[in-house]
């Protein structure tokens, strides 16, 4: 499998003037295709900050990114903010969700910004909404759904745009434990069939044990690399 | 889409929005109104002055409006043959001759404006007969003047009374004349009403000694607009080593003058009226943008340009601008219409001031839609200049700093 996301001595520091801290101190990374990955290690430790560098959000202090064989540091603001739009999904937290919008709108929304016709967009939302088990709730707004409804509707935004991998920072950290387990069974469902590569952070064990691969940082740093039970 | 979320996006805040577009909406009634009024009212004053008297185009002898002397007065003839022939044919040319003189009846003398007119010609322009309150417009006899009331009351006489008129004529000879009073003219103006007095151009002529001659020749148009370019032919076509072309502003500097400071006054007061209200805009604006950080980084992420998030926002923003003018028009544009229909009555002192101009003391707002247009543009203006702000605010945005709450 070709790598999807590829990192060489990755360093990040807040602050570099006053008390600078050193929220990540080299990290040398390859993901490819179709791996299940949770990034996991203490409050504190980098996971949030290495997911903003590898989703273009960021930008590192140091050291070399690749992302679907592009050096995205070389990219332009509007190149960059197009590049996430067509090869990165984001899922965060909380409040993933365009609060005016409609499941079936915020799904669509993506690919509105991709300029794709309109009865294209439809049906492709339909159809992730569908696998994200959102039939019944397409034209509910936001508020009117779950913590975990409103998460897998997040779920199915990301992949709209048929982006080269899912970036999910505590895609859980908000939910019960019925719900934590409906979402990562919808991602590990797409993750098998549509071999769509997923990285997430998680605190939750039982998402930990889920994961194919699982990356403990700690302090900036990867301490191990090593594959999970899922 | 974009368009869709920006209106769903101002209702998000019912609260905000309905207050911001009620600022827009009382700005506009309030200025569109005040407008109204007072465009009306200076229209309706030097529309009084231009139709009951001065026209809006008049030919003069050189001299004669800094002089005002019977001198000054120019052969007819030989004017109307340089006035081209299209303009003769379009327009009512209106001779006058006119000038001081001093009335006197009884044991009482006053000073008048005798004017010389061509009784047909100026009914037309000016609709003279129409304002005859007593006595006739020359009907029963050609012989005869016609005085203002106040005048009449004055020498307290009335139709059938005779006054004996005496001035300086034609390069200094003796004008003396006696003439029975032929009928009472009304005036909205006290001053006019005490001096006026018409009699028929010949007998003016005979009066002052001038001959076939005129002080002055007044253009009888109707509408406003074609002075300029009536004034511009005469102006080319006539001798103006001879001739003056004044065209009513000329005539009237002092009423226009009082309209221009008027205007600029209230101008200034709608201006800080505008820039009360642009503040609420502005703060209603910082709200929208402080509140929705979160939201914005958001979209950012997931691939939203930075000029469609301000694109969608300036929408936001003129969208409650437009619906309080939308709103405003609700309400002003009826409202203007029917006090132009329904014109109320002044009193008091502001109706002496009007009358000091020679106009009636009604206040007829002018329904003039250039005035709303210009409501419309001023506010998309505003709002546009104050939606820069969100651009600032996006330009420099951060997806991470945004989300980070
Ligand atoms: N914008 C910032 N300015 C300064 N320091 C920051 C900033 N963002 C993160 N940090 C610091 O960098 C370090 C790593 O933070 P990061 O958010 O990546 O950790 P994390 O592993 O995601 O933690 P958590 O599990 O609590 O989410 C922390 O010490 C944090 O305080
Ligand atoms: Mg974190």
């Amino acid at each position: 499998m070709k790598p999807v996301i590829v990192t060489k001595g990755i360093t990040k520091t807040y602050q570099p003037d006053t008390i600078p801290v050193h929220a990540l101190r080299g990290v040398d990374l390859t993901i490819k295709e179709g791996e299940f990955v949770a990034i996991v290690g203490p409050s504190g430790s980098g996971k949030t900050t290495l997911l903003n560098i590898i989703g273009g959000l960021d930008r590192p202090s140091e050291g070399y990114i690749e992302v679907g064989g592009k050096d995205i540091s070389a990219l332009s603001d509007n190149a960059l903010i197009d590049f996430r739009r067509d090869n990165i999904g984001f899922v965060f937290q909380a409040y993933n969700l365009i609060p005016v919008l409609t499941a079936l709108e915020n799904v669509e929304f993506v690919m509105l910004l991709q300029k794709l016709p309109k009865d294209q967009r439809h049906k492709r939302a339909l159809e992730l909404l569908h696998a994200v088990g959102l039939d019944d709730k397409i034209s509910k707004r936001p508020i009117e759904l779950s913590g975990g409804q409103q998460q897998r509707v997040a779920v199915a935004r990301a992949l709209a745009s048929k982006p080269a991998f899912v970036l999910a920072d505590e895609p859980t950290a908000n939910l019960d434990s019925v719900s934590t387990g409906q979402l990562l069974d919808i991602m590990a469902n797409l993750n098998r069939e549509e071999q769509m590569t997923f990285v997430f952070s998680t605190h939750d064990q039982r998402v930990i044990d889920r994961a194919h691969r699982i990356i403990t940082l700690e302090d900036g740093k990867i301490i191990s690399d090593q594959l999970g039970h899922g | 889409m974009l368009l869709s979320l920006a209106w769903r996006n101002i209702w998000r805040n019912k609260r905000r929005t309905l207050i911001t577009a009620a600022s827009v909406l009382f700005a506009v009634l309030f200025s569109s109104v005040m407008q109204s009024i007072q465009r009306g009212t200076w229209d309706h004053m030097v529309d009084n002055v231009v139709n009951y008297y001065y026209g809006y185009i008049q030919v003069q002898g050189k001299k004669f409006w800094d002089d005002r002397s019977i001198d000054e007065v120019i052969d007819r003839q030989t004017l109307l043959e340089q006035v081209p022939d299209r303009i003769k044919e379009d327009y009512p040319l209106v001779p006058r001759l006119e000038s001081f003189a001093l009335a006197s009846g009884g044991n009482r003398t006053q000073g008048a404006l005798m004017i010389g007119i061509d009784a047909a010609k100026e009914d037309q322009l000016t609709g003279l007969k129409g304002r005859i309150s007593q006595g006739d417009y020359w009907e029963s006899s050609p012989e005869g003047i016609l005085v203002g009331e106040g005048l009449a009351q004055n020498f307290k006489i009335g139709v059938g009374d005779t006054l004996i008129f005496l001035s300086q004529g034609y390069h200094g000879v003796n004008a003396v004349g006696e003439y029975p009073v032929r009928g009472l003219i009304h005036f909205a103006s006290p001053d006019l009403s005490k001096t006026m007095v018409y009699l028929h151009l010949t007998d003016a002529q005979q009066f002052y000694g001038t001959g076939d001659q005129v002080t002055s020749v007044v253009v009888g148009l109707k509408d406003k607009d074609e002075v300029s370019t009536l004034v511009n032919t005469l102006r080319s076509d006539l001798d103006t080593s001879q001739y003056a072309v004044k065209d009513w502003q000329q005539m009237m500097p002092e009423l226009m003058q009082a309209k221009e400071m008027d205007t600029a006054s209230a101008n200034v007061i709608l201006i800080i009226l505008y820039i009360i209200i642009s503040f609420g805009i502005l703060g209603t604006i910082l709200m929208m943008t402080k509140d929705r950080q979160y939201e914005l980084g958001v979209l950012l992420s997931i691939g939203m340009r930075r000029m469609q998030l301000f694109g969608m926002m300036w929408m936001e923003v003129i969208m409650i601008g437009m619906l309080g003018v939308g709103l405003g028009f609700l309400i002003s544009v009826p409202l203007v219409k029917y006090l132009s229909l329904h014109p109320f009555q002044m009193s008091g002192e502001y109706a002496q001031a009007y009358e000091k101009f020679g106009a009636e003391p009604i206040i007829p707002p002018a329904f003039d839609w250039g005035i709303f247009s210009w409501q419309v543009l001023f506010v998309f203006i505003i709002t546009s200049l104050l939606a820069l702000y969100p651009f600032w605010v996006i330009r420099k945005m951060r997806p991470v700093e945004a989300m980070r709450q």
